[in-house]
């Protein structure tokens, strides 16, 4: 009865067509096509299907070495990123203490910093005269999991953290009760209910470390390779595509096992979890808590404020080592040579408005995507189209940039018949930076929507409530509520991005990451100091951006009480 | 009855939500407006703009104005990554270029235009007979120095990668300062050299094409070896090498030898310019020119070869010193003081130098063999 009555107005057939088909356009023009097109370019020799790179890649020796590092890297930062992340979760979504919202907010710029910026921190730290450079792990193994759980502790931290936040723990405190340990009762009682939310989590952590360039690319050198670095370097400095076209089909086979792994966890792990309202499981930390605040405090001043200090106290230098703020009088009155069109004001504010645009695209596709997977088809088929929906929307986190801003090249070449060449036009930046974006806000906004008791929308449309009315009247005052956060996320996110944009051909203007990492890697007396000084400028624009994000969220409390208490099923999710 | 309900609300909803997600993306596109000013396409259906496509650490504006005024045409500048970015680009979009004329591709990579035909020969009349050498032929031609063949690829400017190192550091230990390749390979210099990976970087490509000129195809990679076995550490960039290890690179840096430039020595000079702290080894530098050429199928062509003949002009060459610390390929310029002073020009018999044609036609074995030997 229901899905009769869901397909009964036209309107709402065409809208819900749309809202399907405007993303997946969106997609389809500006990642599968520029995508596929060189991809294809490297398997195709004189006009005919060539395979022969096939056997040939997979034979080399190098090829084992760079995906042995990858699966190693990615692995062992994400069980690093997991193993400091809970901790820090416990602390700040399930402590209560003055200055934990301010903390939480701090907690995600990490996630968002661009990562040259951390790139150069931690080369300031662990590298020659930095004050960690005694212990000799500046080209390891050990710098580059480090640096990658540097990013995604945060990740780990927010996922698990709103899930365990809402947790009820009365079966935890009953085991207690009936005399297990702490320990015991959370390994038995807590930890399953959070298992859903660990395994989203470390999919997701797993997959921005298995696919992470820049960070690879400044602290691994050749040795710490990776796929994505490998395939940047056959693309840019060899123009072998053949090989280029096999790693990142090995790079796509790659993201998708772990997105159906991840798929399958969180179904398996997903059970009927009785879930409070936000701030009701909220305590004051006892002396028992002492051990985990304790490895949150290191996490946060070694893992996290060290490489930052480091950075902004090497920006406040002057060449001869003396205090001085010429670095950033540099960046304001450039010299002549330095590497930069007008100063450097001028590419933050190009840096903001491209980075809101692409926010904006990011948000329009976002909310259209997220509505659309919230819903819960009774065909099998819609379902299954609806999970390949998903995992398309997920996929430009796990191809390579240098694909990406390749391809376009191939492709942007009038598109469609339009009489307009793309490929050198200033507008390709925000739609590749959409692309990058668009991911972190359905993750955002999807479990908002999922979490909508569904006998809500139900007992709406036994009143008598058209569809169109439901998803005005109750989806979208809720997901107005955490659309701050994303968009928070997405303007950060595109402020910070390096990899797409610096493949893109460029007209003129740079964006602040592209300037800072021109400015470094120039031979100009005082660039390398200035950009420094721009990194630490850019990172403060991300921060500032990602707190007035975390204002604009406005307390889920609300959302609680309305949605009543039964969560069963709810997907723990950003 | 659903139905009276469904239409007017339906319909109502869909009319807001349309005209706002309309609005949003024409907003969306619309602010890229501004900052498409430049976007003139490869110069499409206009014959008074010409778009000049360069590597990154070029002076974009101030080039596009002076150009502009100098040819007549509406000269535009886009930026498409460094070395073998810009030229692998400029292959892929062959038939299709992104732009009208090119400037940036350097002896390393200049090759790979040239056998895949991306460029249309062109001789500018303004290059110096002197620096005509330099200058790369398309491959039909018998390479004769005939006034009348014109160039595939015409040289802009020039610099050398050498090896510099930090005099005051020696003096400090009791050292003598190495002179040559072999001297790096020695125990007193043990652990004391910062060199840059061939794969990643067109100066650590320009060091090493100098130590196969130097050691020969059989015998580079045992050099490479013994600079490895002597402790020589490899980074990625220039940067990470010069200001990240480097004792004079403006950092922390504790290694003071490093590939650098020839030029590089002119900017260590101390406040009253009376001396620098670096010096580079004259006997370990090989030459790199970076090239300048009109694209084959320029929307543009004759703005095109106005645009590389106001790159070789003087007026233009002035400014190379300047704004992007290589050398002009004219003897009208005079050079900053300094670089007279520090940063001499390496002379010919010094330079170990390779065609650019065997480059490309080594390079990637080269690399191979660096690979399976040192694990590179």
């Amino acid at each position: 009865m229901r899905g009769g009555r869901r397909g009964s107005g036209p309107w709402a057939v065409a809208a819900w067509t749309l809202a399907i088909t405007l993303p997946l356009a969106f997609l389809a023009l500006f990642f599968l096509w520029p995508v596929v097109s060189l991809i294809a370019t490297g398997f195709v020799a004189d006009g005919r299907l060539d395979l022969s790179g096939i056997p040939e890649v997979f034979g080399s020796a190098r090829t084992w070495h760079v995906i042995g590092q990858t699966l190693a890297q990615a692995s062992l930062a994400t069980v690093l990123s997991v193993a400091l992340g809970v901790p820090a979760a416990f602390v700040l979504y399930r402590l209560d203490f003055p200055g934990r919202t301010v903390l939480q907010g701090l907690m995600t710029i990490p996630f968002v910093l661009p990562t040259v910026v951390v790139g150069v921190a931690f080369s300031a730290v662990l590298g020659p005269g930095g004050p960690l450079a005694a212990l000799g792990l500046e080209r390891s193994l050990t710098a580059v999991i480090v640096a990658l759980a540097f990013f995604n502790v945060t990740v780990v931290a927010r996922t698990v953290g709103t899930f365990w936040a809402r947790l009820d723990e009365s079966a935890s405190h009953a085991a207690q009760v009936m005399g297990a340990s702490p320990v015991r009762a959370w390994l038995t009682v807590t930890l399953p209910a959070l298992g859903p939310a660990l395994a989203s989590a470390a999919a997701l952590v797993f997959l921005f470390c298995s696919t992470s360039f820049g960070i690879v690319l400044i602290l691994g050198g050749r040795e710490f390779a990776n796929v994505e670095t490998e395939i940047y370097r056959m693309t840019v400095q060899f123009l072998d595509l053949r090989g280029a076209a096999v790693l990142s089909l090995a790079q796509f086979a790659l993201v998708a096992a772990v997105l159906v792994v991840s798929a399958r966890l969180r179904s398996a792990g997903e059970r009927a979890v009785q879930l409070l309202p936000d701030g009701r499981s909220l305590r004051r930390p006892t002396l028992r808590d002492v051990p985990v605040l304790a490895v949150f405090a290191a996490t946060i001043v070694l893992l996290h404020a060290a490489p930052i200090l480091t950075l902004a106290a090497r920006s406040l230098r002057d060449s001869s080592g003396e205090w001085s703020v010429a670095n950033y009088v540099a960046l304001v009155q450039p010299p002549q040579e330095f590497p930069l069109s007008g100063s450097v004001l001028s590419a933050i504010w190009l840096s903001c408005r491209i980075a809101f645009v692409a926010a904006l695209i990011a948000m329009v596709l976002g909310i259209l995507i997220a509505l659309v997977l919230s819903r819960r088809p009774a065909s099998a088929t819609a379902r299954r189209g609806q999970s390949l929906f998903d995992a398309l929307v997920m996929l430009p986190l796990g191809v390579s940039a240098v694909t990406l801003g390749f391809g376009l090249l191939l492709t942007m070449h009038r598109p469609l018949g339009i009489g307009l060449d793309l490929r050198t036009s200033a507008a390709l930046i925000p739609i590749a930076q959409a692309l990058v974006a668009l991911p972190l806000v359905v993750r955002i906004l999807l479990p908002v929507l999922r979490g909508i008791d569904p006998y809500l929308r139900f007992a709406a449309t036994t009143l008598g409530a058209a569809p169109l009315v439901v998803l005005r009247t109750i989806d979208l005052p809720l997901l107005g509520r955490s659309a701050g956060l994303a968009l928070g996320f997405a303007f950060a996110a595109s402020l910070g991005e390096f990899g797409a944009t610096s493949f893109l051909v460029r007209p003129g203007e740079q964006t602040l990451p592209v300037a800072v990492a021109e400015l470094i890697s120039h031979q100009a007396p005082g660039a390398y100091g200035a950009g420094l000084a721009g990194a630490v400028v850019l990172g403060m624009v991300t921060a500032g951006a990602m707190l007035i994000a975390e204002r604009l969220r406005i307390d889920r409390s609300a959302l609680g009480s309305r949605a009543s208490g039964s969560w069963a099923g709810s997907r723990a999710e950003w | 009855m659903m139905h009276t309900h469904a239409h007017p609300a339906a319909r109502r909803a869909t009319r807001t939500a349309l005209p706002v997600l309309g609005t949003a993306l024409a907003l969306a596109l619309a602010g890229c407006a501004p900052a498409a000013s430049h976007d003139n396409g490869a110069g499409e259906g206009d014959p008074k703009t010409v778009t000049l496509a360069v590597h990154s650490s070029f002076p974009n504006e101030e080039f596009a104005k002076a150009a502009s005024a100098a040819t007549g045409y509406e000269v535009s500048v886009i930026a498409a990554g460094d070395g073998g970015e810009l030229t692998n680009k400029l292959v892929l979009t062959k038939g299709a270029p992104i732009a009208d004329a090119f400037f940036g591709v350097d002896t390393i990579f200049a090759s790979r235009l040239v056998a895949n035909e991306v460029v249309e020969p062109y001789r500018p009349a303004g290059l110096a007979e002197s620096f005509e050498d330099l200058a790369i032929l398309p491959e039909e031609s018998s390479g004769a120095a005939d006034s009348s063949v014109p160039f595939a690829l015409t040289p802009v400017d020039q610099g050398a990668t050498c090896i510099n190192i930090d005099p005051a550091w020696f003096a400090e230990q009791g050292l003598t300062e190495p002179q040559s390749y072999d001297d790096l390979t020695k125990p007193e210099y043990r652990d004391l050299t910062v060199l840059l990976d061939p794969t990643a970087s067109s100066t650590g490509a320009s060091f090493l094409v100098g130590t196969v000129a130097k050691f020969g195809e059989d015998g580079f990679a045992d050099y490479w070896q013994a600079l490895m076995d002597n402790g020589a550490r490899i980074e990625q960039g220039w940067s990470d090498a010069y200001n990240g290890q480097f004792t004079q690179g403006g950092g922390e840096g504790t290694k003071p030898i490093v590939v650098s430039y020839g030029s590089s020595p002119a900017f260590t000079v101390s406040e009253d310019g009376a001396a620098t702290t670096s010096k580079a080894l004259l006997d370990t530098c090989s030459n790199q020119v970076e090239y300048a050429g009109v694209l084959a199928g320029a929307a543009n062509p004759e703005g095109a070869q106005a645009v590389v003949d106001y790159l070789v002009s003087s007026e233009f060459q002035a400014t190379i010193p300047d704004t992007m610390y290589m050398y002009p390929v004219t003897s009208d310029v005079e050079l900053p003081e300094t670089w007279a002073r520090f940063a001499p020009v390496p002379s010919e018999t010094q330079l170990n130098d390779l065609p650019s044609a065997d480059i490309e036609a080594g390079r990637e074995g080269w690399l191979k063999t660096l690979s399976e030997q040192i694990g590179l």
